[in-house]
């Protein structure tokens, strides 16, 4: 107990570091994504090639991207900014997935009745499809925030300080411990962004939560 | 230096020095293939009649959803040092990691597959005087095989990809080029093994592509 | 006063919607649309506000060519009222009915409360403005989008089938309903509904569609009643079946109606 009394305050250090190189991309992946799922999915022809290529992206092995990157950006290897790069680019392939299935599954009364009551296309996208599709994007958002944080712990290894850092301490010093300490920390950490990510749902989409009332 | 790093890797990888020996190209990926297999049959061998007895009966569903999607939660890099601390240095300990890790994808596949069928063709098989064990091998895995390949396909690529980050404990496969590099600052190797395993991954998904289409026309 | 001129309209997949159209629709009438499936009513419909382009022809309001007019802001002039409401389900009812109202730039409270004005309109509970639409009942939410429809006072009304997908009981009601709101509101009315008795309870003037938007025939209730264009007309108003075929029958004093299976229909009274 006496390491995890001295080691406090690095351990707090560490986890807010892992904090914002896990909201940054989730972010980040949600900007891109959102209005190129909207487009992709109104351009089906070319939006597939994309949403392809997108998959494609999330094949890609992260320590292996996690040296790429770098190099292609001209970074140093230890570079906080190549994991943020990284993970973004994993959060956009499979938000841009979740996008273009969450408004292409929107029902087709509700879009036609904006058009109807002359909702101009912005006004359409904005207005009704956005707050829509947001149930399924909040969903896409979750999963995406725990294999960040998950994930964020890979660039330990390449140098980028995280809580991941303890994996590799604990490993080297023989310290079992050390480890736990850290894979609790990531758990707790995953779990609280997430509670966030729902306390935001509930804010901005009261009405998904309504029950359906007897007609 | 980004050039001369992308130069280096070249020369690495058109050296042929690196294609022949324990440590060379071959070699690593024939250990990184092995170890991916091992991995993916022993998970496989748990996985899929635990997800397909959920998907048939709908007992444990919400069990199974939970298990997969706190597991996702836990880091890879956490696990593998925390169970070579454990079990310690050898094959064993990553291994068991590599499939603790494998598990879910390929349970999700199964169940997830089964669920996708419809549910009128079932109670028609039933109707016709199928047996359980006939709806289950006959109607369900055949309508459900697109999405249990696909559960392979994560499966795979994931083990591929945590396989590399294994090296960092030991492992060995194609991971040793990028942890060795890093430690000794040799990038133009840690790019060229990158390249490799990136090659890799992207033919493997390609290859599960094409299963996953022809398990659906058939 | 609607006016279509020549009307066609050939889908991308080759099937003809309609061919050749033309009808004039007078001002503060309701003309009612009535046909079985792909007899083109709703696409006619559709095209007044130009949800459905014409392949050939020309769509006329107060005689301007809805062509000329640009889309949105035509949309924004004229109520709409669908087969399931469409109400959006992230709003809730009175921000639903305020729509129309928040589109064409009235401010927040002004339209609140013209919305809510608009509920009472139709009959709807005050109570209910704060929920969301999904909260409600079928009929209740085909009130609403009535509501909507008629919340920023549009000349004209477009209903596509819209009590088609609520049970008899609560049709009977909204039908009247919209009876009563015609004689108060006067609006001109297009309504579509596969319904022949519907069609003729509303409507002023009945166009009997059949395959392909082509007119079987146009008239009052009561001129298509009594003279029907031909055998098709006369098998869909029903003429061949016992319930529309009624004679007279002296019983006890009093004059029964008596339909073709000799089942008294109700009493003749004074004229």
């Amino acid at each position: 107990m006496s390491w995890l009394d001295a080691n406090l305050g690095r351990i707090g250090d560490l986890a807010l570091t892992h904090l914002w190189l896990s909201v940054l991309p989730v972010v980040l992946g949600l900007l891109v994504a959102v209005p190129v799922g909207w487009w992709a999915q109104r351009h089906p022809r070319l939006g597939g090639v994309l949403l392809g290529s997108g998959s494609i992206l999330y094949t890609l092995p992260s320590l292996p991207l996690l040296t790429i990157i770098p190099v292609i950006l001209g970074t140093s290897i230890l570079d906080p900014l190549n994991v943020v790069v990284v993970l973004s680019l994993y959060a956009v392939a499979l938000l841009l997935r979740t996008a273009a299935d969450a408004f292409a599954q929107l029902p087709r009364e509700v879009v036609d009745a904006a058009d109807a009551t002359g909702h101009s296309t912005w006004q359409r996208a904005l207005r009704v499809e956005l707050p829509l599709a947001g149930p399924v994007l909040l969903a896409g958002v979750r999963v995406v925030s725990v294999s960040t944080v998950s994930l964020v712990t890979v660039g330990a290894l390449i140098g980028v300080s995280n809580l991941g850092s303890l994996f590799t301490e604990g490993f080297q010093r023989n310290y079992t411990f050390e480890i736990v300490t850290g894979l609790v920390a990531v758990v707790l950490l995953a779990l609280l962004l997430d509670g966030l990510w729902v306390l935001l749902g509930r804010l901005l989409l009261p009405w998904a939560r309504t029950e359906r009332s007897a007609a | 230096m980004s050039d001369n790093v992308f130069v280096g890797a070249g020369q690495w990888l058109t050296d042929s020095a690196h294609w022949s020996g324990t440590d060379g190209v071959p070699a690593r990926l024939l250990e990184h293939l092995g170890y991916t297999v091992l991995t993916v049959v022993i998970a496989a061998a748990i996985a899929l009649p635990l997800g397909l007895w959920i998907g048939h009966t709908g007992r444990l569903r919400g069990l199974a959803v939970a298990l997969t999607g706190s597991l996702r939660a836990l880091p890879t890099l956490g696990l593998l040092t925390l169970v070579v601390l454990w079990v310690g240095i050898g094959l064993t300990g990553p291994i068991l990691a590599l499939v603790v890790l494998s598990v879910p994808p390929l349970l999700a596949g199964a169940y997830a597959g089964l669920e996708s069928v419809d549910r009128h063709t079932i109670d028609a098989a039933r109707g016709l005087g199928f047996t359980e064990w006939q709806v289950l091998t006959r109607v369900e895995i055949p309508l459900a095989l697109p999405l249990i390949v696909g559960g392979f396909r994560s499966a795979v690529l994931q083990v591929v990809s945590t396989a590399t980050v294994a090296a960092y404990i030991g492992l060995g496969g194609l991971g040793t080029y990028l942890i060795e590099g890093v430690q000794i600052r040799d990038y133009p190797m840690t790019l060229a093994g990158s390249l490799v395993v990136v090659v890799l991954a992207l033919v493997l998904d390609a290859g599960f592509a094409l299963a996953q289409r022809s398990a659906a026309r058939s | 006063m609607i006016e279509f001129r020549s009307v066609s309209k050939t889908f991308a997949d080759g099937t003809t919607a309609v061919r050749d159209f033309s009808l004039v629709l007078p001002s503060r009438t309701t003309t009612v649309f009535v046909g079985s499936s792909g007899c083109g009513k709703t696409t006619l419909l559709r095209m007044v506000n130009r949800l459905v382009e014409p392949s050939s022809g020309q769509v006329l309001i107060d005689d301007v060519d809805v062509a000329t007019r640009n889309p949105v802001e035509l949309r924004r002039s004229i109520g709409y009222v669908m087969q399931h409401a469409g109400l959006l389900p992230h709003r809730r009812v009175v921000d639903n009915v305020a729509v129309p109202l928040r589109l064409a730039g009235v401010g927040r409270s002004e339209a609140t409360s013209r919305a809510l004005a608009a509920l009472e309109t139709v009959g709807l509970d005050p109570a209910l403005a704060r929920r969301y639409p999904r909260q409600l009942s079928g009929g209740q939410q085909q009130r609403v989008g009535v509501a909507r429809g008629l919340v920023a006072d549009p000349n004209i009304l477009l209903m596509d089938e819209p009590f088609g997908a609520v049970d008899p009981i609560v049709r009977d009601d909204l039908q009247q309903e919209l009876l009563r709101l015609q004689r108060e509101l006067d609006k001109t009315i297009v309504f579509v509904t596969h319904d022949i008795d519907e069609a003729f309870l509303l409507g002023d003037q009945v166009v009997i569609l059949r395959r392909g938007g082509e007119v079987a025939q146009v008239g009052t209730p009561a001129e298509i009643l009594a003279d029907p264009a031909d055998d098709f007309v006369r098998t869909f108003v029903g003429l061949d079946k016992a319930r529309r075929t009624l004679h007279v029958e002296e019983r006890a004093g009093a004059r029964i109606v008596v339909d073709g299976d000799g089942r008294p229909a109700g009493v003749l009274g004074p004229a």
